[in-house]
């Protein structure tokens, strides 16, 4: 086997994760059909602001990647500058997240209000949970990159990134997206 | 067989185990070895048997005559909520934990876990997860709810000591526990195998245990999510699954069931593979198709993930998904059945030692397919509407779990013993304790068919005086106590021959796989220094059948 062993925890602990979204997104729409949302409720998301910020996360992803390509060509230079614009892009995406929910909870959309605030706050809390573990994992590899250390933790970190990235897109798609052509 | 293969060390040093120095506890501590992990999980494990153990004797004390008023109802559901979970997630999960991390690097000729640090984080959580749970006694009351924890009896305004917050984040603490264990046993066995051994050269109880972790790492996410929401509805005021405010109770039944139906197999696959070493070992001869009993593995695994609401018939789902969850049931005995006729012909025609391990797995046989044949019982809906929540199912699910997974659990107890601490068992002692335990569990359990039947509803605190009820209900309660002497004796028998018992050697049962070629038992830190290639699926009987072919002497002196 080629692979590191490293590459292959990561693979294993990204099934366990893809489970577990699975779950909640299970539950998200589950609750939409089972007691349905308030039309109001669905309608002060606001899609547009959230498709920037979808874009600006999708974008981290590039970055990153070329982050990885400069460490496999032994470009040190260029793996701390592409990581530090993924991480002010990830973080620029929390920011949007937080603004969001500030905005809805004075529209008052709570978790403790209705079916809707529930299931949207914790499937999008959860994620942006893992956006932002992700943060402090890659502050960590660029602060060790700072200090020179020669090898770097960056390829299984990036697959953590990415599949933070490609659970966003499902979770967009269903809280999002659907919900303007289907009456959930 | 000229060359060996050197067994790479570990890719880092252990902290704290560097040092020759008697460090007393510290060393237990601050351990990393995958061999002392191992042994602190199952000690973990006996420790949590007998304190489940004594809950449901006090539990079974209550029902030995009807009107009792030796415990209080409020007790009585804080005890069988918390002898449930505790027997699942703190004695059942932490001993096959302990068996996989203790045996599998040494199986497959490895001198450690991928991860050891992570190892140990995996050990501590369970633990603490453990002790968590039972901080509730301290803080206003355990959990009563039942061990599946069904909404809305758990929301707040049902159950309003904290109890169930603190169920919830036990069970999220060991959860975690598991599933980083999980994934350090996947890279292990990918990654640390000794060269020659192949996937499909692995022994069985590695396979199974391997096979296991997929099944962990897919299903526990589900509880967990559950637990999630379960804990935002009573902190946070959620509405996941409280009807009164839009919510659905029946999400968490099918959140629940989808990790609680796997989880049935979680702990009993690595059971199996147990039993597949001791049946080879103890009739003298090679699984009995090896390839049916790995494959129909992983039929079950992912069957398991089919039959969830097996559990939920009495919901009222209708005939489609009823119709479909009794076939997923059924469908899941074959691959089951399968390894019952695996195992009866390992033993056919083999020279079988009556040992008490093997003593066990023939148990098992029995006790594992009554337990099964119930459970296809079930699996027809109309006998499960007549039959739910009945001590039916009490019987049927002890059936499974303490004469499927326990009894794998003691035969891998009483056949790996000696590796694990230079000394075997008392021979004498141990049949005592398989007679007893297997007494006291068939006159407990066999007899709750028929008070369920009788129509007697599990999780009662009593019951009238019906015919029969007071009867029946005595000789369980005169069988679980002869399963408390068992217990207490299987303790006193671990604790005497863990010190004074007849020492080993390396290989007392001329056992075949990598585990007995250390050099000595216990295994020194460093398992191994070096090994010859594998070639077969019994690489440890390979290299003594080639040494014994070397050299005539020693074939006259063993035999």
């Amino acid at each position: 086997m080629t692979q590191s062993e490293d590459t292959t925890m990561m693979q294993a602990v990204i099934f366990t994760e893809a489970f577990f979204f699975l779950c909640l997104i299970m539950a998200f729409v589950y609750m939409a059909y089972n007691t349905g949302f308030e039309p109001h409720e669905l309608s002060r998301l606001d899609i547009r602001t959230a498709g920037i910020f979808t874009a600006v996360l999708i974008a981290s992803s590039f970055t990153l990647h070329a982050a990885e390509r400069g460490y496999a060509r032994g470009k040190p230079v260029v793996l701390k500058t592409w990581l530090i614009v993924t991480i002010v892009l990830g973080a620029i995406f929390l920011a949007g997240q937080g603004h969001e929910y500030i905005s809805l909870i004075r529209e008052n959309v709570t978790l403790n209000g209705s079916v809707f605030g529930a299931s949207f706050f914790t499937l999008t809390g959860f994620h942006g949970l893992h956006v932002l573990v992700g943060l402090i994992i890659l502050s960590i590899v660029l602060a060790l990159a700072f200090l020179r250390d020669s090898k770097s933790a960056i390829g299984t970190v990036a697959m953590y990134w990415h599949f933070v990235d490609i659970v966003w897109i499902f979770v967009f798609t269903v809280v999002y997206v659907l919900p303007q052509f289907t009456n959930i | 067989m000229g060359t060996t293969i050197k067994i790479p060390d570990p890719a880092s040093p252990f902290p704290g185990l560097g040092v020759e120095t008697d460090q007393g506890l510290l060393q237990w501590l601050s351990a990393v070895d995958h061999k002392i992990i191992g042994i602190m999980y199952m000690v973990m494990s006996l420790f949590f048997l007998v304190v489940g153990g004594v809950l449901v004797l006090l539990m079974r004390i209550q029902l030995a005559v009807p009107m009792n008023h030796f415990l209080p109802p409020e007790t009585f559901n804080q005890f069988f909520t918390m002898h449930g979970t505790t027997m699942i997630f703190f004695v059942a999960m932490p001993a096959i934990f302990g068996f996989a991390v203790y045996f599998i690097p040494l199986m497959i000729g490895a001198n450690e876990m991928a991860f050891p640090r992570l190892n140990a984080f995996g050990f501590w959580m369970t633990l603490f997860g453990g002790l968590l749970l039972y901080f509730s006694y301290l803080a206003g009351g355990a959990p009563d709810a039942g061990w599946f924890n069904y909404a809305p009896l758990s929301e707040r305004n049902y159950s309003f000591h904290s109890g169930v917050d603190y169920y919830c984040m036990g069970l999220l603490v060991s959860g975690i526990g598991s599933v980083v264990t999980s994934v350090n046993i996947i890279v292990t066995v990918l990654h640390y195998r000794i060269p020659g051994m192949r996937l499909n050269k692995l022994p069985l109880f590695v396979w199974m245990v391997f096979v296991n972790s997929f099944l962990l790492l897919a299903a526990f996410p589900s509880l967990n999510a559950a637990l999630a929401m379960l804990l935002l509805d009573r902190q946070l005021n959620a509405h996941f699954f409280n009807p009164a405010s839009g919510g659905s109770a029946l999400l968490w039944q099918h959140l629940f069931w989808i990790f609680g139906h796997p989880e049935v197999y979680i702990v009993i696959l690595p059971a199996f593979g147990m039993l597949s070493e001791v049946f080879q070992v103890f009739s003298r001869k090679k699984i009995f198709g090896y390839p049916f009993v790995a494959a129909s593995s992983v039929a079950i695994a992912l069957l398991s993930f089919g039959v969830w609401a097996h559990h939920m018939f009495a919901v009222g789902m209708g005939n489609t998904l009823n119709n479909f969850f009794s076939a997923g049931s059924m469908l899941i005995g074959i691959p089951t059945g399968v390894k019952i006729f695996n195992w009866l012909g390992t033993m056919y025609g083999g020279k079988i030692r009556f040992t008490t391990s093997m003593l066990f797995a023939i148990a098992f046989l029995i006790e594992f397919t009554i337990g099964g044949l119930t459970g296809i019982a079930f699996a027809i809906f109309p006998i499960d509407w007549q039959l739910t929540d009945t001590y039916y199912v009490v019987a049927h699910f002890h059936y499974v779990l303490i004469g499927g997974t326990v009894s794998g659990l003691l035969a891998a107890l009483f056949y790996w013993f000696p590796k694990m601490t230079g000394r075997l068992i008392d021979e004498r002692g141990g049949k005592w304790f398989f007679w007893l335990w297997t007494i006291g569990f068939n006159l407990t359990f066999l007899i709750q068919h028929v008070l369920g039947i009788l129509g007697m509803p599990r999780r009662v605190y009593t019951y009238p005086r019906l015919p029969w009820y007071g009867t029946l209900n005595f000789i369980s309660t005169v069988g679980a106590m002869i399963m408390g002497i068992a217990g207490l004796l299987l303790v006193c028998l671990i604790w005497k021959c863990g010190r004074h018992g007849r020492p080993s050697g390396p290989d007392p049962w001329d056992a075949y796989t990598l585990e007995w070629a250390t050099r000595t038992s216990p295994p020194p830190l460093k398992n191994f220094e070096d090994l010859p290639p594998v070639t077969s699926r019994r690489a440890w009987w390979d290299m003594k059948q080639s040494r014994r072919a070397a050299d005539p002497e020693q074939q006259n002196s063993e035999s």
